[in-house]
């Protein structure tokens, strides 16, 4: 059944265009594995390779120890799902559930039983004999899964599977997409450019810019601790502050404006060339809701520019002394919001944020290597 | 909701008009050819008799059958030909394939007898080709007349009709499609038949019905390249114009026969069209991909070969109208004489093309925009019977329309045998729906708000209709009017039936040249009629963007 996906060396190129150079990858077996980048990445490109569509101009991708470069896509014994579902307009839900098991060969009652049954796991039984015409977007898009899963895969790759549904509909059916990967237990290949839905269905995610893979790690990994500043600003949201590192008797500090708010920080990374730099430049990031409002005055000078109420929490919008916006959010309080034009003082959790070289290449503060 | 209003307006005013015009040009004609297939002209009565005739001689019998012969063979035919065609232009990169792609939809757009008067040139018993295969090779070739060179030529001018179908339905096959087919074990030739067949079934049907109806109606084919070989539409024309007193009643009787044969296959194509019917529009269309190797090499040679082929008939035509003449044979060497000929004698059928078309273009134009504006915005009963009325022109062949509106005006209180304006009223009903389609198209793309915007800022109905929705649907009406005018002028079976002296248009010019043996003037004719063709299509295709359209 499930399989080990090793991609090595892999390399894609349009006439002259390299659009992925060298990548390797190892995709465990059984794992929900997504790729995730904006648009044009490499993501929907990998995925093609993997699934056969696409050329390899080099490097190889082996299914366990099975080297399928040159096997073609209908030997590879994969499961596609597609960004338009790619449903057959012209068979009926039942007639495009047994489009690929009727191509092996298998017995009229045994190929019925297996239909009936897939019908059955995501939950379109009733609607077997209908056509693609009189499906909703979330019925088509359980024919197209069922499709791709009934027929045992090796593996299974989805493409934007979910991009076509609103809002609400995409929610529901990424947990069901979850649970059915969980259930049926297929090494799953995932594109999508919606960092919230791959850090919902998501065993591990690599992280794409330019074919390259800037981070590869389990949700909380990414979200916590990214690679480098394209990740940190690509998965959530994020503020990216200047700052200086600063060596006091052995004691680092990390100091926002010319002797302005400081915090001690420990446990950094530096590299040995600039270890021993009295005042390093550096870039940081902080997620909303890592900043703290101070009640004794000091930290960071802000002034409240506008404040959105969303329920659980508040969203402050403040520009620094710099000039610079920023966003931060606290949990909604029973009092007023903060009023525009209100001066306050803006601490960082100092365990949570992440501070990269200045050209926010190299993460500083622990782990999250690509 | 414009839908919702329930009083009378203007709108509903022009509707009374426009169906009052179909009524009497339309089904009263139709009407009255309905009876007079029933109407004994001798004893006064009502009888079955001519189509007791019909159907108890082997004469009659035998054209309704090689009719149908004829017919359901193209048909199949083209289709045959023309899938394969589109499906390797849509997947191979074929070099100069934009250019092709209008050489095959000028090809569609010629009158199908000037084909097969050139093909009677290449092929026939003197042809070019035959004599170089007899003198030569020492091979006889086949006949070409009769059955054969009927399915020549008939299937080589349909074959374009339904590779634009085709290719058109390959652009909305999503390429997501055949892989999945592909990611499930399916390759080549099943892939074809369990996706891509079922897929542009629909627009097979309807391709397979416009060139059944097509070559069903077609008059000048037979006649010419068939000799003894007679089909139906030749069949009501000797009948209707016979020297020997012509007999109305009989050939009205064909014509209900042959209606009702064509509206029956009209409404089993509907019935099967409905439910094989689907929408599919394509995020990831199939592209044209560069292949390699010898199926690159024989991609291009089978479609520059289909090219040539499909053009070879017009080019020969044209190099002949350069040919010197003698009398009625070409004889060695160049020159304009065919030119200068076609005008001294007989250039005023150029003059009266012109004349007449203008005329029916425009009364086209402003029926065509009325219609659509109040069968898309305006849907009532008195709408959807105009809608209906539309689709006649599709069911009747042009000369059996041509033989109604003869046989209807003939006699007071209207007469209007022998006028132009008979002529210009049987183009205008036979080509409006080209127009009205298009402004229809466009028309659905327009939203209805935007006329609501309008109306509550202030401006009237007829002031929102001409500042609005005209400007915005203008592209659809004239596409669809450059249609509707190609195909006016290249028109045959109706003039033939309704011209006199003073109303000859180029194609029933050309036609009769033909059969009086007079090649070089014929040919000159041809190629100026070509030219217009050419260059109007060259607009049409200038302003739509398009490389292709529908009928």
């Amino acid at each position: 059944m499930s399989v080990t996906i090793s991609i090595q060396d892999l390399v894609k190129k349009y006439g002259d265009a390299t659009v992925i150079p060298e990548l390797s990858l190892e995709i465990k077996k059984g794992e929900f594995f997504t790729l995730l980048g904006p648009s044009g990445c490499g993501k929907t490109t990998l995925l093609r390779m993997i699934a056969g569509f696409n050329s390899i101009e080099g490097g190889t991708i082996k299914f366990n120890e099975k080297t399928i470069n040159n096997v073609e896509p209908g030997k590879r014994n994969i499961g596609m799902v597609f960004q338009n579902y790619a449903i057959f307009p012209h068979l009926s839900v039942t007639g495009n559930i047994a489009f690929g098991l009727q191509n092996r060969k298998l017995a009229k009652p045994d190929i019925a039983a297996k239909v009936e049954d897939i019908l059955k796991v995501v939950q379109i039984e009733q609607y077997k004999d209908r056509m693609p015409k009189n499906l909703s977007g979330g019925q088509q898009q359980r024919v197209a899964l069922a499709r791709a899963i009934v027929i045992r895969p090796d593996v299974l790759l989805m493409d934007e599977p979910l991009s076509n549904l609103d809002a609400k509909l995409r929610v529901d059916m990424r947990n069901a997409i979850k649970e059915l990967q969980r259930d049926v237990g297929i090494t799953t290949v995932y594109v999508t450019h919606d960092q919230e839905e791959a850090m919902a269905v998501s065993d591990r995610i690599a992280v794409m810019k330019s074919g390259v893979i800037q981070h590869l790690g389990t949700p909380q990994e990414i979200y916590q601790r990214p690679a480098n500043l394209f990740v940190a600003t690509f998965i959530g949201r994020t503020n990216v502050l200047e700052a200086a590192l600063t060596s006091n008797q052995g004691t680092r500090m990390l100091r926002f404006g010319e002797g302005g708010y400081q915090e001690p920080v420990d446990g950094l990374r530096i590299p040995d060339e600039d270890e021993n730099k009295p005042l390093l430049a550096v870039k940081v990031s902080i997620r909303p809701e890592e900043f703290v409002i101070s009640e004794d005055g000091t930290g960071i000078q802000a002034k409240i520019v506008h404040s959105v109420f969303l329920g659980q929490m508040t969203h402050y919008f403040v520009s620094l002394e710099s000039g610079q916006s920023v966003e931060i959010t606290q949990e909604s309080t029973t009092a007023r919001p903060l009023e525009p034009n209100q001066i306050i003082h803006l601490k960082v959790k100092k365990d949570k944020i992440n501070i990269y070289d200045a050209r926010g290449e190299t993460n500083y503060t622990g782990s999250g290597r690509p | 909701m414009i839908q919702a209003r329930k009083r009378f307006d203007v709108w509903t005013n022009l509707s009374l008009i426009i169906f009052v015009f179909y009524i009497l040009f339309l089904a009263l004609p139709l009407f009255t050819m309905l009876f007079k297939s029933f109407y004994d002209g001798n004893t006064g009565e009502l009888s079955l008799a001519y189509f007791t005739k019909f159907f108890s001689k082997p004469y009659y019998l035998n054209a309704l059958w090689n009719s149908m012969k004829v017919t359901v063979c193209v048909t199949l035919l083209a289709a045959l030909i023309a899938t394969p065609l589109a499906y390797i232009m849509s997947t191979v990169k074929i070099k100069g394939s934009s250019a092709i792609q209008i050489l095959i939809l000028i090809s569609s757009m010629s009158a199908p007898f000037i084909g097969a008067y050139s093909w009677i040139l290449l092929l026939g018993r003197n042809g070019v080709i035959t004599r170089f295969f007899k003198d030569t090779l020492g091979i006889a070739m086949p006949d070409i007349y009769g059955f054969t060179g009927i399915l020549l030529v008939l299937t080589l001018q349909m074959v374009p009709l339904i590779f634009m179908y085709v290719s058109g339905a390959l652009k909305n096959v999503d390429q997501s499609l055949m892989e999945a087919a592909e990611s499930m074990g399916y390759k080549g030739f099943a892939k074809m038949r369990k996706v891509l067949l079922p897929l542009i079934t629909p627009t097979l049907l309807a391709g397979g019905l416009l060139v059944f109806m097509r070559s069903l109606a077609d008059f000048g084919t037979p006649m010419l390249i068939g000799e003894g070989y007679k089909t139906v539409p030749v069949l009501i024309f000797t009948e209707f114009i016979s020297e020997v007193g012509g007999d109305d009643g009989f050939a009205a009787a064909i014509s209900v026969i042959v209606v009702l044969f064509a509206t029956a296959v009209f409404l089993l194509q509907k019935f099967v069209a409905n439910r094989k019917s689907y929408t599919m529009s394509a995020l990831n269309p199939i592209e044209a991909k560069k292949k390699k190797g010898i199926g690159n090499i024989a991609a291009h040679v089978v479609i520059y070969l289909y090219t040539l082929l499909a053009l070879m008939p017009q080019l020969y035509v044209m190099y002949t109208s350069f040919q010197k003449t003698s009398g009625r044979i070409f004889v060695p060497g160049y020159s304009l004489d065919s030119y200068r000929q076609a005008f001294d004698n007989i250039g005023d059928v150029i003059t009266n093309t012109f004349m007449l078309a203008i005329t029916a273009i425009v009364i086209i134009i402003l029926l065509a925009v009325l219609i659509a504006y109040v069968t898309v915005r305006r849907r009532n009963a008195l709408t959807n019977t105009l809608d209906t009325f539309t689709m006649f022109p599709y069911i009747v062949p042009g000369s059996i329309l041509g033989i109604a509106l003869l046989v209807t005006f003939n006699d007071k209180p209207l007469i209007l045998s022998g006028t132009a304006a008979i002529m210009v009223i049987a183009f205008v009903i036979r080509r409006l729906p080209y127009t009205i389609r298009s402004s229809a198209a466009i028309l659905h793309q327009i939203s209805g708000g935007i006329e609501e915007a309008a109306i509550s800022l202030g401006a009237s109905q007829m002031k929102t209709f001409f500042k609005i929705t005209l400007p915005m649907m203008l592209a659809g009406v004239v596409s669809g009017a450059i249609l509707s005018w190609v195909t006016i002028i290249t028109e045959l079976s109706t003039s033939i039936i309704l011209y006199t002296g003073g109303t000859r248009t180029m194609t029933v010019a050309i036609y009769t040249e033909v059969v009086r043996g007079n090649y070089g003037v014929a040919a000159a004719l041809s190629s100026i009629l070509t030219a217009i063709t050419v260059v109007s299509l060259l607009i049409f295709l200038r302003m739509t963007g398009k490389k292709e359209f529908t009928l």
